[in-house]
């Protein structure tokens, strides 16, 4: 009896548990069921170096991106957009990296949420990137590469079909390209004045495209051009090619390269021994247009001259200036250069996906990609523009900053359409 | 004397005796020689620059070329980890001027603005607290990673050293990040000649690079010929089992020898950064790879050798920088390397240990 009553109990206890299992588990379904709707959800990514000295500028990109993002509760349209910040930087290499940005672009390509890229920075690492998405249809936005031939004819006679291996173009940028950026640097050089240069850049793909348009630009404005070497970026120092250079006395010293190789050292040993940057000019692009490089260069930056193919934050339209405040409300810290332009790109790209869910119904990459194309007359933060049919945008606003104080101000606008 | 004789009868003999291969390397040699004295014909001045820019960057190669000779002296294995502990080095340099460790801060940083006095107190601390820290690292580095290997395929070493290597490189990583570091700059820029002549720089700097360079050659070279350690060294280098019976302690001697290498990298390191401006967490891949090379150059295991070595690297990227083209440069280094190599494969002067009196051939 007693035995008996007790196997009972136990099988009460067991039912009751089990009742609440289902009951939890039916809860749990429900929970779930709730979010699903049918409101169509896509993943946009970016693809920035985030380690190394890099990674302070690339840092409020991806704060930009999502700035834009808040300001439209995540929504394009009616289209739900999760966003994925990617990084193309080892800690190895301290900056980007060629694996690394081949490893990125091919992961995207297999995921099919992705509809749309936002970046690469570098052009070395877009160089790698724009074919194996390329295949996959993919649209990509850069907010800062400058190296020409991604987009247009250069003077290597592969570029630019050797990066679109379909024959479609899938790759646009907001940031003027190294045309009008060498163009600017040769026309400011000419306007004060200079009648020989010396060209360094750093043998990377885009510090060379970028010298090789300086080069073109300021023997077409007379501009003596005395000799062109390209630098190691991880020597110890250039003493002597700067012993070298100081032999040939040139008016002025461009460099066309990146901060992170070795840019600082560079610029240390130019004043050392060809002298200060008032006797000699030091010219440099937007790749050392960056905290890191005033830092690692000291005093010895104090009045070179800096190109950037956009205008500085606080010489942007209204728009821009809105932009800059709400950004220094929502993170606190300053704006960098390209931090509008990452702002404009993901602007851009979330619009694309709102006209491309509104005409078609569904968003798909070759939508996205189509309505990037048709961006015309564009009202953003950089002013009014358009993307021409190789991607590029039509701005032709540059501008020229010196350092002074240990601080890179502003000191003209270059219209190369002059 | 004799021995000078011996040598010159032994050069025709060696002449004729020699391979088609090292009679090219010999006669590229010596075109490049003419090539270069043709070009200082023209411009003395710049040639005379490039020249001392050279030493001076060749100085800090053989600094470190002398760790990488004075182990595989002993032990013959190289190690790969020296180039990292000369970046370590630069980094407690640059700790110690700044007066700040573990956000702890015990005194202003040292910059270019504190008085002359607290300059030069700085500098030689830096440069005391960097040698005996990298020492001791070298030391920890051969009591944990090396010695247990000791009797082991010399090959097992040597990937052990290539892991030391990765792993202070990455501790550099962590500790710095990857990003450029400026260096205070405590050594005056000025031109030491400036009050003799304008026509030729010699900075204050380069000067520094000279008067630390040479007191450390001096007291290596007397610590390994004079001293009562430095006989044991020697003695281990020509026979460790021998050197063992006859009453001396081989991994103390060791350890002196791992110590004495640090020590050298450390005052590299901070050196390095003194005169550069700026130091990264790979400095010491590339520094230390031709460290390695002038070490090779000069013959393996030989101190003039790393110093010879060194200066010949130093030099010769000057040389090409100017004369060649920067694009150029490590393919007229290595081009060299190999030259000397074929001619030579026993290195310039000899790989024999200077440890054991130094200079002599192989036999």
């Amino acid at each position: 009896m007693s035995r008996r009553r007790r196997k009972m109990g136990m099988l009460a206890v067991l039912g009751i548990a089990s009742a609440l299992m289902i009951a939890g588990c039916g809860g749990g379904g429900q929970g779930e069921g709730e979010e699903g709707g049918d409101q169509p959800t896509v993943t946009i990514v970016s693809d920035l170096p985030l380690q190394g000295s890099s990674r302070p500028q690339n840092e409020t990109i991806v704060n930009a991106i999502k700035l834009a993002l808040e300001q439209r509760d995540n929504m394009a349209g009616d289209v739900r957009v999760n966003y994925t910040s990617q990084d193309n930087a080892t800690a190895q290499a301290g900056q980007w990296d060629e694996a690394k940005c081949a490893e990125n672009a091919q992961t995207a390509a297999q995921d099919e949420e992705i509809v749309a890229w936002i970046g690469p920075f570098n052009s070395g690492c877009a160089a790698v990137e724009i074919p194996i998405l390329n295949e996959a249809g993919l649209g990509m936005v850069s907010p800062a590469n400058t190296l020409l031939g991604l987009t247009k004819p250069s003077p290597d006679p592969t570029e630019p079909d050797k990066y679109y291996p379909t024959g479609e173009r899938n790759y646009l940028r907001v940031i003027p390209a190294d045309d009008k950026q060498g163009r600017a640097g040769a026309l400011w050089l000419d306007d004060e004045g200079v009648e020989s240069v010396f060209i360094i850049d750093d043998r990377q793909v885009y510090g060379q495209g970028l010298a090789d348009q300086f080069e073109q630009n300021a023997e077409e404005l007379g501009i003596e051009v005395l000799g062109r070497e390209g630098i190691d970026g991880t020597a110890s120092n250039y003493r002597s090619l700067m012993t070298r250079i100081a032999d040939e006395q040139p008016d002025a010293i461009y460099y066309g390269g990146i901060t992170q190789n070795n840019a600082g050292q560079l610029i240390r040993d130019k004043v050392s021994i060809v002298g200060d940057n008032e006797e000699v000019i030091f010219m440099g692009p937007d790749g050392i247009f960056e905290e890191a490089f005033l830092e690692a260069a000291g005093e010895s930056a104090e009045g070179a001259y800096v190109t950037f193919g956009g205008l500085p934050p606080e010489k942007l339209s209204e728009e821009g200036q809105a932009f800059v405040e709400e950004y220094r409300d929502t993170y606190g810290g300053d704006v960098e250069a390209y931090t509008a332009y990452g702002y404009e790109a993901a602007n851009v790209v979330l619009d694309a996906i709102e006209r491309a869910y509104d005409e078609n119904g569904e968003v798909t990459r070759e939508g996205v990609l189509e309505q990037l194309f048709a961006t015309e007359d564009y009202e953003g933060v950089l002013g009014t523009w358009s993307f021409d049919e190789d991607g590029d945008t039509t701005l032709t606003e540059l501008s020229g900053q010196r350092i002074e104080g240990g601080e890179f101000t502003f000191d003209r606008t270059i219209d190369i359409s002059e | 004397m004799s021995m000078v004789e011996a040598k010159q009868g032994g050069l025709l003999d060696s002449v004729r005796s020699s391979s088609w291969q090292s009679r090219i390397a010999v006669a590229v040699v010596a075109v490049l020689v003419v090539v270069l004295l043709f070009q200082a014909a023209q411009d003395p001045a710049q040639f005379v620059s490039q020249l001392l820019v050279g030493i001076t960057n060749g100085a800090i190669i053989a600094l470190i070329a002398l760790g990488y000779t004075l182990v595989y002296g002993i032990v013959e294995l190289i190690n790969f980890a020296h180039g990292d502990n000369f970046m370590l080095g630069s980094f407690v340099g640059l700790t110690v001027l700044s007066g700040t460790f573990l956000g702890l801060g015990f005194f202003a940083p040292i910059g270019g603005d504190s008085g002359a006095a607290l300059q030069i107190v700085g500098v030689v601390f830096a440069l005391v607290a960097a040698m005996a820290i990298c020492g001791l690292i070298n030391v920890g580095i051969e009591r944990i990673a090396y010695k247990p290997l000791r009797n082991a395929p010399r090959l097992a070493v040597l990937i052990t050293a290539i892991g030391m290597s990765f792993i202070l490189q990455n501790i550099g990583l962590v500790w710095k990040g990857a990003s450029q570091i400026p260096f205070p700059s405590l050594i005056p820029d000025g031109n030491a000649l400036g009050a003799f002549t304008d026509a030729l720089v010699y900075r204050w700097k380069d000067l520094f690079i000279i008067l630390v360079t040479i007191p450390l050659l001096l007291a290596l070279s007397y610590f390994v010929q004079r001293t009562k350690q430095g006989k044991a060294m020697r003695a281990v280098a020509q026979d460790k089992e021998a050197a063992a019976m006859m009453g001396i302690n081989v991994d103390r001697t060791i350890a002196v020898t791992f110590l004495l290498g640090g020590i050298l990298a450390g005052a590299a390191g901070v050196m390095f950064g003194l005169f550069n401006g700026t130091t990264v967490f790979n400095v010491g891949f590339r520094q230390g790879l031709f460290a390695f090379t002038a070490a090779v150059l000069g013959g393996i295991g030989n101190l003039t050798g790393a110093v010879v070595g060194g200066i010949l690297i130093g030099v010769i990227g000057a040389m090409s920088d100017q004369y060649v083209g920067v694009r150029w440069t490590e393919i007229m280094i290595f081009t060299v390397l190999i030259l000397v190599l074929v001619f030579r494969p026993q290195g310039l002067l000899g790989d024999r240990s200077s440890v054991q009196g130094g200079g002599g051939e192989r036999t």
